[in-house]
């Protein structure tokens, strides 16, 4: 066994340890640790993935003294390398690019109590990504959502408390529906590591006994899985909880926790269900009818917003929806573009969302759309972001988003059934994409009238810190890369998806 | 049909509290209700899981007189899920109460209904 594959391990333990030892110190000291363990866990993690598309094959890795059937394990393969590498280059745009408000929104003697929340979404992500147990799973699940709800509440006002209580609410829904699911998985098949139980499952479902329940669980999975990662109509907690809170916060619980779950489900689905059984049961059917409906009326409350934050919020509904349309899709380029899209979406939001903050900030701190008129002019690097963030949403070719909507619309055509439909609500919802994001770039670069400059309206420049513009070039770049150098990706998503039954 | 109802009469029982603790969860407006649905629902689960981990006629999985053989006790694997849920479902209640406090303080009222119109209110 090479000194490699001990990553997952370590890059667990390494953030939980991070989130222990950040209670004790002061802020400024709290941000560098949270700071320096995503660079450390990112670079090992390239490290895996690098040493994993070399073997091509994925290994489990035992965690205490009992081995397979009875003990815990963790396996990786190359797309979980690759989500862990992602997940902390993500990580590093969210900090990075939110230092400079979370100065402003932490109270000075409670900002180390942030960065232990970011730590342990970090370690509970990974470990949702890297976990071969499902009943670990639900355990990080529910760490997950009580690390997601300190972020929310990292902002603390009265409109930040109410966003947390909604999001548990839901969340916790969620997890009750995911924990009953596992519950009777393990009735069922009598094992709680993922590659035992998708034995018990296939043999299950081919002699035709348990029919139903095993239906109605994969469904209780499926949609405590859903509510937790906001597909319509479960979105209602989503709003506000992006549009209030910190933009740290929003740019990590956007890209970071909900795709963690997501992936969880794509997991499960691969690894548990089987591609196969799932396919037969009907919940992909609901699934795939979420995920269109949501695409477009996503999009639609979108265009309504007034607030910035707020329209972004809604914009990931629709992006949710597109994810959900490519799982539902059930074949393995579905699943592939679903994959490509976390991604892309991902890269795409929190670039989208650390600029908004600095073109709020641009304006006097202005949510309102039409109070940013020419921010693009007076904070150069946050007008650039956020119209390369934009470009990539309404799938612009160069740039990340385009890619994913491509391999949507391609794995449509295998089944011509399903051809039409998602050609007609990619198409929809790229034009309503395009309405709202392009409308905010227009403004962001249409200059202020003589008439307003003279009744004393804003228009001197803003300096950035350096780590914001780190992060918009950081944030830009990765976009650039997933929509320009696509091949190596697609073959990691690819063969990953392979390995991960 | 008829005859797995009655074997199964507690695992019945536990989906159906997990069902009246749900949908307390979804659709109360009062949060302290919410909260008791989220626990009503969470201990459903454990009663799940505890009837189906226990066999009758075998002991608690204590080796007790140097009885090793396997056949004896019972699994200690869903005991253990059950303690470990606990533990989730107390600490997510914890969280769940100390928003609660905090929200109350704020808003002075625990419906949600009418905290989500004083949030419109203050959107607008």
């Amino acid at each position: 066994m090479s000194f490699v594959q001990n990553v997952p391990c370590f890059s667990i333990l390494m953030a939980m340890f991070a989130a222990i030892i950040t209670s004790a110190v002061k802020g400024k000291a709290a941000r560098r640790i949270s700071i320096f363990v995503t660079a450390a866990i990112g670079i090992m993690s390239a490290f895996l993935l690098v040493f994993l598309m070399g073997t091509g094959e994925s290994y489990a890795y035992m965690m205490g003294h009992f081995p397979a059937p009875w003990g815990n394990e963790l396996r990786a393969g190359m797309l979980e390398a690759a989500m862990a590498l992602f997940f902390c280059i993500i990580m590093m745009v969210a900090l990075f690019g939110g230092m400079e408000e979370a100065r402003a929104d932490l109270e000075a003697d409670k900002a180390n109590f942030y960065y232990i929340m970011a730590n342990l979404m970090l370690a509970s992500s990974l470990a949702l990504v890297y976990t071969n147990d499902m009943f670990t799973a639900y355990v990080f699940v529910e760490i997950n959502t009580i690390a997601a709800c300190g972020l929310i509440l990292g902002k603390f006002n009265e409109l930040t408390i109410a966003a947390s209580v909604r999001y548990m609410i839901m969340s916790l829904m969620g997890s009750g529906l995911l924990l009953l699911g596992i519950s009777f998985f393990y009735d069922m098949t009598g094992h709680l590591l993922m590659s035992y139980m998708k034995e018990s499952i296939l043999l299950i479902w081919q002699t035709g006994e348990y029919r139903i329940p095993l239906i109605l669980t994969i469904g209780l999975v499926s949609v405590g899985l859903a509510i937790k990662s906001a597909l319509w109509p479960f979105h209602s907690w989503l709003p506000n909880a992006y549009g209030y809170s910190t933009v740290s916060s929003s740019a990590m619980l956007s890209s970071i926790v909900s795709k963690g779950y997501i992936f969880l489900l794509i997991k499960i689905i691969y690894r548990v269900i089987g591609p196969e059984v799932f396919a037969e049961s009907h919940i992909i059917d609901i699934l795939f009818v979420f995920g269109i409906i949501g695409m477009i009326l996503g999009s639609l409350d979108a265009v309504r917003q007034k607030n910035i934050r707020k329209m972004i919020a809604y914009s990931s509904v629709a992006q949710i929806g597109y994810i959900f349309m490519g799982i539902g899709l059930g074949s393995a380029e579905g699943n592939g573009a679903g994959v490509y899209h976390i991604f892309a979406h991902a890269a795409a939001k929190s670039l989208v969302f650390v600029a908004a903050y600095g073109l709020i900030k641009a304006s006097g701190g202005c949510r309102d759309i039409n109070g940013l008129r020419g921010a693009g002019f007076r904070n150069k690097a946050a007008g650039v972001g956020f119209a390369a963030g934009s470009l990539s949403m309404v799938g612009i070719p160069g740039f990340a988003g385009f890619v994913s909507k491509m391999m949507f619309a391609e794995a449509s055509l295998e089944t011509t059934a399903y051809t039409i439909p998602v050609l007609a609500a990619l198409a929809i919802s790229t034009v309503l994409n395009a309405i709202y994001f392009m409308r905010v770039v227009l403004i962001l670069y249409t200059p202020l009238t003589k008439e307003e400059k003279a009744a004393g309206m804003k228009e001197k420049t803003v300096d950035n810190s350096w780590q914001f513009k780190a992060a918009i070039a950081g944030g830009t770049v990765l976009n650039l890369f997933l929509g320009i150098c696509t091949a190596p990706v697609m073959r990691v998503v690819k063969n990953g998806l392979e390995i991960l039954g | 049909m008829g005859s797995n109802l009655t074997s199964n009469f507690i695992e019945i029982v536990a989906v159906i509290l997990f069902g009246i603790g749900f949908t307390d969860l979804f659709l109360h407006k009062n949060l302290i209700k919410k909260i008791i649905g989220l626990n009503i629902m969470d201990t459903a689960v454990y009663l799940f899981l505890a009837v189906k981990g226990y066999i009758r006629g075998l002991k608690a999985p204590i080796i007790v007189d140097q009885v090793q053989s396997a056949e004896v006790y019972i699994n200690p694997l869903p005991s253990g899920l059950v303690l470990t849920g606990i533990v989730v479902s107390v600490s997510v209640t914890a969280v769940m109460l100390a928003l609660t406090i905090c929200l109350y303080n704020r808003y002075h009222t625990l419906d949600l209904d009418v905290i989500s119109l004083k949030i419109r209110e203050k959107e607008e």
